[in-house]
């Protein structure tokens, strides 16, 4: 069986068709996609916002906002001060911090979304943080009912005014001042929740093509099959199934080192920030898997491997469209909902899940889904195949 | 003992049946022609001899077990050369042997050892790093049989190996086939050049419209068409003369005399020819031109089929 796939890759290695389908169509078509106007500045969109607080205490604005790049504070004396700086322009949005209420008030315009959007999930997530300190402010004071603590302790000047053990409170209290990270990261988190555009075309077009990659992969079986060399591997002491899994097997590896390389090149040539390594890797296992899982069910319906590639560049393209690896599919009703079956779809979604959150986590759940996907499609292969192999046995 | 036995072999495609109940042995050593007209179903019945091809009916034994589709045995001991050629015309001819020798758990320096031997068999060792579709299509053919040979078979099957293929490279491929039967390999070689069969194999099976319609050794076909050779005489003068001393001449059968021509039919010709030859010139005739047409398989499978071999 490893003879059968070594000689695959070798053959598909040297074949130009794949350089072409696997390589050089979707990296340009990205390039090409990525330097059209994307509506703003037509850079990659780097996120970049201007903010008022207004901060009395000052704790927030300083330990913060400050700590965010790409973020301009200016501080206002005044939650009015501070609505009106958004209202002349002057800000996308401002914090406006009020002793008692736990999570800034958040003022926005109207024409800055995400840079108002990422305003709140600071508040948030700054909030957040308050709600962890204050638990532990009690974990920390046995003798203390949850009712003895009072709405409004900002654990940055906290010192005393808890209920509990001097010690404990100020211990932890002091633990918080140590670790301004948690709100930082969640920050974080909302600057880059959005693929930048390179990136997204360059997954959107890789997953595209992924489809013709995996096509010539079923092509070839036909094409062995026309040419003899199909039975000459029947007849060698080879199991049948073995054969076929052979072929379908050094398709994924062909679509892996595709996908390989057209990360490694988008970065290179284009800049696009793909996302930590070993997630990268696994959401990119998981769409070829799926991919090939869908390919391999639509191919084993076809007599033939022009009949097979033309149903696959069919679905190939509905799938593309809907599933966004061309642009964004958002509010077309029933467009949107068909994305979800796209594994495109997904692809994207992990990668821009993981651009949020740098951990593996980010990605599980669509690596699950592909995944599923992935299954569904063998399954479906499975079932039809003892139909597809006794085709290929009779020809 | 038979290497082989295939017992009532049959395939149905949709409606049409293309093998109906074909059945033959091979033995060690002996080389079994089907022949038959295109379409006649050998390429279908070797398919299923091979195990490449699942049969509806029938079955194959090869050394005392079982074929299958799945008998992976078996199946290492089958040479199998395709009809149409089944090489990857992307990869050098070394590079089709090596692959093909690997299936065959074929691995390093007996690999390489092997894969030379059979280059040189088939007289493509100057040029086996070229890639196969720089090949000409006898050259191709030639690789075709190298890479059925390598796995040693104890079986060699062969599917109109000779097709499209010059006279000279023909023979060569014949030698071939010749030299391996020697060695003991069973061999199965389908045609429709009746010549390929006569000169080759030792038993030939005559397959028409998926069925067996005879089966035997050249001299069993043949005496189904009726009984041996024409003799065909010219002399000098009139050849009526010589027609009483021919009739009484024992192994001669019949004797037509038109002018200067006679037509005998006899027995056999090896051991009448010196007889005849007395009758005649004892008749007064000179030998001007004998020649000696034995029947041959086209004229088995016109009067088997009531059509010609090829059309
Ligand atoms: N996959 C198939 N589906 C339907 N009919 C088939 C199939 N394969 C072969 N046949 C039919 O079976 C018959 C026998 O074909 P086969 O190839 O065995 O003949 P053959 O004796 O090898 O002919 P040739 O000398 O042309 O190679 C033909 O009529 C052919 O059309
Ligand atoms: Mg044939």
């Amino acid at each position: 069986m490893l003879t059968i796939i070594a000689n695959d890759l070798r053959r598909r290695l040297r074949d130009t068709t794949l350089l072409l389908y696997g390589v050089v169509l979707p990296l340009g078509l990205a390039f090409l996609f990525s330097t059209v106007p994307a509506g703003d500045d037509g850079r990659a969109r780097e996120f970049a916002a201007r903010y008022a607080v207004s901060d009395p205490a000052g704790e927030f604005a300083g330990r913060v906002l400050g700590s965010l790049p790409s973020v301009q504070v200016r501080r206002a004396a005044s939650p009015a001060e501070a609505a009106g700086l958004v209202e002349e322009g002057k800000a996308d949005a401002a914090f406006v911090v009020e002793p008692g209420a736990e999570t800034p008030r958040v003022i926005g315009d109207v024409d800055k979304p995400v840079a108002v959007q990422v305003a709140r999930e600071i508040a948030e997530a700054y909030a957040a943080e308050r709600r962890a300190a204050r638990l532990a402010l009690l974990a920390a004071s046995p003798a203390s009912p949850a009712s003895g603590d009072v709405p409004g302790t900002v654990p940055g000047t906290v010192p005393g005014t808890g209920s509990g053990t001097p010690a404990g409170a100020a211990e932890a209290a002091a633990g918080i001042a140590r670790t301004p990270a948690p709100v930082s990261l969640a920050a974080d988190t909302a600057v880059r929740r959005q693929l930048d555009t390179t990136t997204y075309h360059a997954a959107g077009m890789a997953v595209f093509f992924l489809f013709f990659v995996a096509v010539t992969t079923v092509s070839g079986i036909f094409e062995e099959r026309a040419g003899g060399t199909l039975a000459r591997l029947l007849a060698a002491p080879v199991r049948p199934r073995a054969v076929l899994a052979a072929k379908a097997l050094g398709g994924v590896l062909v679509g892996l080192a595709c996908m390989g390389v057209l990360v490694v090149a988008s970065t290179l040539l284009m800049g696009a920030g793909w996302g930590p390594p070993l997630a990268v890797a696994v959401l990119v296992a998981a769409c070829v898997l799926a991919v090939s899982g869908i390919t391999a069910a639509i191919a084993v319906t076809a007599r033939g491997a022009e009949q097979a590639s033309n149903r696959v560049s069919a679905i190939a393209m509905v799938l593309g469209v809907v599933g966004g690896a061309f642009f964004p599919v958002t509010g077309l009703g029933f467009a949107e909902f068909a994305g979800w079956l796209a594994p495109h779809r997904w692809f994207l979604l992990g990668l821009s899940d993981l651009a949020g959150d740098q951990s593996i986590g980010a990605v599980a759940v669509p690596a699950l889904v592909l995944l599923g996907m992935a299954a569904a499609g063998g399954a479906v292969a499975l079932a039809l195949g003892g139909r597809a192999a006794e085709r290929v046995m009779n020809a | 003992m038979s290497l082989i036995e295939v017992t009532d072999l049959r395939k149905r495609y949709r409606s049409t049946t293309v093998v109906d109940g074909v059945s033959f042995t091979i033995g060690e050593g002996e080389t079994y022609g089907l022949l038959g007209p295109n379409g006649a179903g050998k390429t279908t019945t070797i398919a299923m001899v091979v195990g490449v091809l699942a049969r509806d009916g029938g079955g194959v034994r090869l050394a005392g077990r079982a074929h299958e589709v799945t008998s992976l045995a078996t199946k290492a001991m089958i040479g199998y050369v395709p009809q149409e050629i089944a090489l990857y015309p992307d990869l050098t001819a070394r590079e089709n042997l090596a692959f093909f020798g690997r299936l065959y758990g074929l691995a390093g320096r007996d690999l390489r050892r092997r894969v030379d031997e059979v280059l040189d068999v088939t007289g493509l060792s100057e040029r086996s790093r070229e890639a196969v579709s720089k090949y000409s299509g006898g050259m191709a053919r030639r690789l075709n049989i190298a890479a059925g040979l390598l796995n040693r078979p104890r079986l060699l099957v062969l599917d109109e190996p000779t097709a499209g293929v010059d006279p000279q490279s023909r023979g060569a491929i014949l030698d071939a086939v010749a030299r391996l039967a020697g060695e003991g390999v069973a061999v199965l070689y389908t045609t429709h050049y009746m010549e390929e069969a006569e000169r080759l194999c030792d038993r030939v099976g005559i397959l028409d419209g998926g069925r067996m319609r005879a089966e035997g050794t050249h001299r069993e076909l043949v005496s189904l068409v009726g009984a041996g050779d024409h003799v065909l005489i010219t002399v000098d003068g009139a050849a009526a003369g010589a027609v009483p001393a021919l009739e009484r001449t024992p192994g001669v059968t019949r004797v037509d005399a038109d002018e200067a021509r006679l037509e005998l039919l006899v027995a056999e010709s090896r051991a009448v020819l010196p007889l005849i030859l007395d009758a005649v010139t004892g008749a007064g005739c000179a030998v001007r031109s004998l020649e000696v047409r034995e029947p041959d398989l086209e004229a088995v499978f016109l009067k088997l089929t009531g059509r010609a071999l090829r059309d």
